[in-house]
């Protein structure tokens, strides 16, 4: 049996009718079509698969949709402002803080999380912040960098 | 013009996968697409007594289920062929559903199609196998002894090869009365890739023109397609395209031809609908071919002076259940070549006994072979230094092959055209600032408490796999050269065909740095395809630090011939000779008038006009390379470690890593010191945490990620790079390849430098990786018997 949920995605409305066990990360990628969050692990290690429900980096492969009821969800796809990219999408391309791309969308959504309640953290903070993030192509090494100049581009614009 | 080859230009890659718009395989849709779900072997050996897929039919939306009889009722071949042979190897047959006897857990055993992932899954647990279960096979040493469970009855006692590299005679002689004998047992760890994305599969069979289109997780595309249509479906490959999309890592798992995608196209080919498979974690864990699995003993005479007189290792290599794509080349043709490191061995010999085991397939990962040459040479000189009480860097010193023997050939097959190994070990230990850590280590050893260790790792490899008459010579049967096909479109833009096929090394990035830098048009009018047999003639796709050795030297060659060419219609175009004209900037002039010019699009629009040209030119502005190398390349550098271990919990943590490589010319300095970073992580991480274990009976215990410990941020440092430069000298751009070395160097960096932190306790060696458990149990059965002696 299928029950209606109703949910922000990207800041537009989403309605739609789910099954009890569909993941919400399939929800967004079969559902809505928004592919760019990715499954790498299905037991909440890798992070690939993270969003931002509510403001708070959660790993989509571990939640239903029907969990999604009434929150807003964002996507990597829904954080640059038309063509003009996120600071922290800006920063992970000058730094390059991605090789093959694919954790790149969750990392970027940890980073905004991060940001968004330590907006100046250290190195050190910013690799605890990652726990939750496998990248297995750059050793972390410019993620770090990336996430560092993006704390200083964003907080020296918001001062 | 601004210089852009050597330059850190951001990748044009970039905006697509940071948006999320990156279009990998599991995010690709077609209408009527169906999805497959793999019923595995629980068993690491089984026979297979009965199949029974009717509940599994019954289900809703369920469309089909198949089983090895329903590939055979179609005719197809149905085999996973090896792709690389050796003089006398065993090759079982490798179906791509098991017959009648399981191999490994994870081996497949029937599959079934349904309408959606969820309904695949639930179906595919309603297929009952019965199985009788055997004793399995599952270390490579164990695997031959005597009673030992046999994996082939075509390969006695499980030895799929026994493989000698060296002379024997003169190696046993040197070790007859030598002043030293340093001798190990070592053990390299199996690892499993872990590539981010898991491998996927989407098959589209279309009857009404008998073609089928595999978009694939793939490094290779074209081998992909080769080794399907050779063994596996039945169709010629003009009835086959493989494409590959954005591929989320590969670390060499996405090289080789697995039953998956075999089996998903007989799906689709059946059905004649689309059907998508993809891989969940522990499916990858337990299909992706595994990396390493070496049992060795490995030994180095000495002379009083500390001069290296012969080396001799013995090696188990794990092989799997089946033999995998590379399977056969790594632990011998990348292996026993690379063990006269960077020193002037007189001589080496290497004696490997390739073992199938009840256990994954093993094959090519980062490194692959090189990584353990250097594990067995880098282990053996760090301990040679220690039984001799001389220091480490000065040992690598008195045995390195000087800057003047070169090209030096090693009694192991390889010819090094290059090398300055110096330079890179002195900047390393200035790095490091080695004198006051070795100070900082002496107090700390006499006040006790945390102890610091510095480990080195001067390491080679041979990369730009792989020139075709040296692995002929080896008995390879097969060489790895690349094609490139440039073509300049009538307005001037250059579209690049590669045979290269990235998954993350931003070959779109440093190949139109190429062309732009040979032609002299701006990089964003150069445009890079690969990834596609439908597009790219034939290639051999991305491994073995390959790609800008072999696949950008073949672009750097077709460029050169389209300069050729375009020095022709120029000369047309200018009335003069086409010796007479050169290139420069974008623009080609006659000597010694550079003002009066025609630029690329000139060129490029009168090569297909070309309605007045004499007779002796061509239309058209193309040109085609196949670039087979003359040697491998051989990279080096020096690395060194320093971690700091509590000997009262056995924690090992590193505190610092310090990496100077000679990687030859660069292209993107960027994207090089990327590869290197993303090296040491995975070399770090199987020196410390990674390990893929089986259980006696053959399951494998680290099926997931809540089992096999991939390094994590916070886990790792900010790495400290550095470079030499010593150009290749016998490609066109004198690169050598850097995908790899920081997962060659790093694994043995990070071991001598825990066993130098433990040398206090006389602890001479503890096997990867270095978990707080072992590291601690080895202080205390040390300091134990110290306490009894």
């Amino acid at each position: 049996m299928k029950h209606k949920i109703e949910l922000e995605v990207n800041g537009q409305k989403v309605e739609r009718e789910v099954e009890p066990r569909l993941l919400l990360v399939h929800f967004l990628r079969e559902d809505l079509g928004l592919t760019g969050t990715n499954v790498g692990c299905e037991t909440s290690i890798c992070g690939a698969c993270t969003v931002l429900i509510d403001g708070k980096a959660v790993k989509s492969c571990s939640q239903l949709a029907l969990q999604a009821d009434g929150t807003k969800v964002t996507t990597i796809e829904g954080l640059a402002q038309g063509s003009q990219l996120h600071p922290i999408q800006e920063a992970f391309w000058e730094k390059h803080g991605l090789q093959c791309g694919y954790c790149t969308p969750g990392m970027i959504l940890s980073a905004a999380y991060l940001l968004s309640h330590s907006p100046r953290p250290s190195k050190d903070e910013i690799r605890h912040a990652l726990k939750g993030n496998l990248c297995r192509c750059t050793g972390y090494h410019n993620i770090v960098e990336a996430i560092e100049h993006a704390s200083h581009k964003m907080s020296s614009a918001t001062s | 013009m601004a210089k852009v080859l050597g330059t850190s230009i951001k990748r044009r890659e970039d905006p697509a996968l940071v948006t999320g718009r990156g279009k990998y395989t599991d995010d690709i849709k077609l209408e009527r697409m169906a999805h497959a779900a793999i019923v595995r072997s629980p068993y690491a050996h089984a026979k297979i007594r009965g199949i029974d897929t009717t509940a599994a039919l019954a289900a809703p939306g369920v469309l089909a289920a198949y089983t090895a009889a329903d590939v055979a009722k179609a005719g197809l071949p149905g085999m996973i062929p090896v792709g690389w042979l050796l003089p006398d190897l065993k090759t079982p047959a490798h179906p791509m559903l098991a017959i009648d006897t399981v191999r490994h857990v994870g081996d497949a055993v029937a599959v079934v199609v349904a309408e959606n992932r969820y309904l695949a899954r639930d179906a595919a647990d309603l297929v009952a196998v019965d199985y009788d279960p055997l004793g399995a096979a599952v270390d490579p040493k164990g695997a031959t002894a005597a009673g030992a469970p046999q994996v082939h009855p075509e390969a006695p006692g499980n030895i799929a090869f026994d493989w000698e590299l060296g002379d024997r005679a003169k190696t046993d002689a040197a070790f007859a009365k030598p002043a030293h004998h340093v001798v190990v047992d070592l053990r390299n760890n199996r690892l499993i890739p872990h590539a981010i994305e898991p491998r996927s599969a989407l098959a589209s069979f279309d009857s009404s023109k008998g073609e089928l289109t595999l978009t694939l997780t793939t490094q290779n595309p074209h081998v992909h397609r080769l080794l399907m249509c050779l063994a596996s479906i039945g169709l010629p490959e003009t009835k086959v395209r493989v494409i590959a999309p954005e591929v989320g890592g590969g670390f060499g798992s996405k090289i080789h031809h697995y039953a998956d995608e075999a089996i998903t196209s007989f799906c689709s080919m059946q059905l004649d609908r689309p059907v998508k498979w993809t891989a969940t974690r522990t499916e990858t864990n337990a299909t992706d071919a595994h990396g390493r699995d070496h049992v060795s003993k490995a030994e180095l005479a000495l002379d009083a002076a500390g001069r290296i007189l012969g080396l001799r290792v013995h090696t188990y290599a794990n092989l799997g259940a089946y033999l995998s794509t590379f399977g056969p080349s790594v632990p011998t043709y990348l292996y026993g070549t690379l063990l006269s490191g960077q020193y002037a061995i007189p001589a080496i010999h290497c004696q490997v006994l390739g073992v199938f085991t009840h256990t994954t397939p093993v094959d090519a990962v980062r490194g692959a072979g090189r990584p353990e040459a250097t594990y067995v040479v880098e282990r053996l000189l760090h301990l040679a230094a220690d039984q001799l009480g001389i220091d480490q860097a000065e040992l690598r010193r008195r045995n390195f092959i000087p800057p003047d023997a070169f090209p030096f050939q090693t009694e192991v097959a390889l010819q090094y055209d290059s090398g300055n190994y110096e330079p890179a070990l002195d900047r390393a230990l200035e790095m490091v600032g080695y004198q006051a850590l070795r100070a900082d280590q002496a107090k700390r050893r006499s006040s006790g408490g945390k102890q610091i260790g510095l480990g080195l790792s001067s390491y080679i490899e041979a990369c730009g796999l792989a020139p075709s008459k040296v692995v002929g010579s080896l008995g390879a049967q097969a060489g790895l050269w690349e094609s490139a096909d440039v073509r300049v479109q009538p307005t001037g833009g250059v579209t690049v065909y590669t045979g290269s096929s990235p998954h993350g090394q931003g070959h779109e990035t440093t190949f139109s740095q190429i062309v732009a830098d040979k032609l002299g048009v701006p990089m964003d009018q150069v445009q890079i395809i690969h990834g596609d047999t439908g597009q790219v003639q034939f290639g051999m796709g991305t491994y073995g630090s390959r790609s800008a050795a072999v696949g950008g030297s073949a672009i750097a060659r077709s460029a050169d011939k389209i300069i050729e060419k375009g020095k022709r219609i120029a000369a047309h175009l200018l009335e003069a000779a086409a010796e007479d004209i050169e290139l420069a900037d974008g623009k080609f002039s006659v000597k010694g008038s550079p003002d009066k010019g025609v630029g690329w699009g000139d060129v490029a629009l009168q090569a297909y006009l070309a309605h007045n040209f004499p007779e002796d030119l061509e239309p058209g502005l193309q040109a085609v390379t196949f670039y087979d190398p003359a040697n491998f390349t051989y990279p080096f550098g020096t690395h060194i470690a320093v971690v700091e271990i509590d000997p009262e919990i056995g924690q090992v943590k590193l505190l610092r890593y310090v990496a100077v490589d000679d990687v030859g010319n660069v292209i993107n300095p960027m994207i090089v010191d990327g590869q290197i970073h993303g090296g040491l992580a995975q070399g770090i991480g199987q020196a410390l945490w990674e390990n893929a274990v089986y259980d006696e009976t053959g399951q494998l215990v680290t099926a997931s990620l809540m089992d096999y410990a991939l390094p994590r941020a916070h886990n790792l440092v900010a790495f400290e790079l550095d470079r030499t430069v010593t150009p290749c000298p016998h490609n066109p751009l004198g690169v050598k390849g850097v995908g790899e070395a920081g997962a060659i160097a790093s694994p043995v960096a990070v071991v001598n430098a825990v066993m130098d932190a433990l040398s206090p306790w006389g602890i001479r060696h503890v096997d990867m990786p270095l978990s707080a458990e072992k590291v601690w149990r080895a202080i205390r059965e040390a300091e134990a018997k110290r306490a009894a002696a």
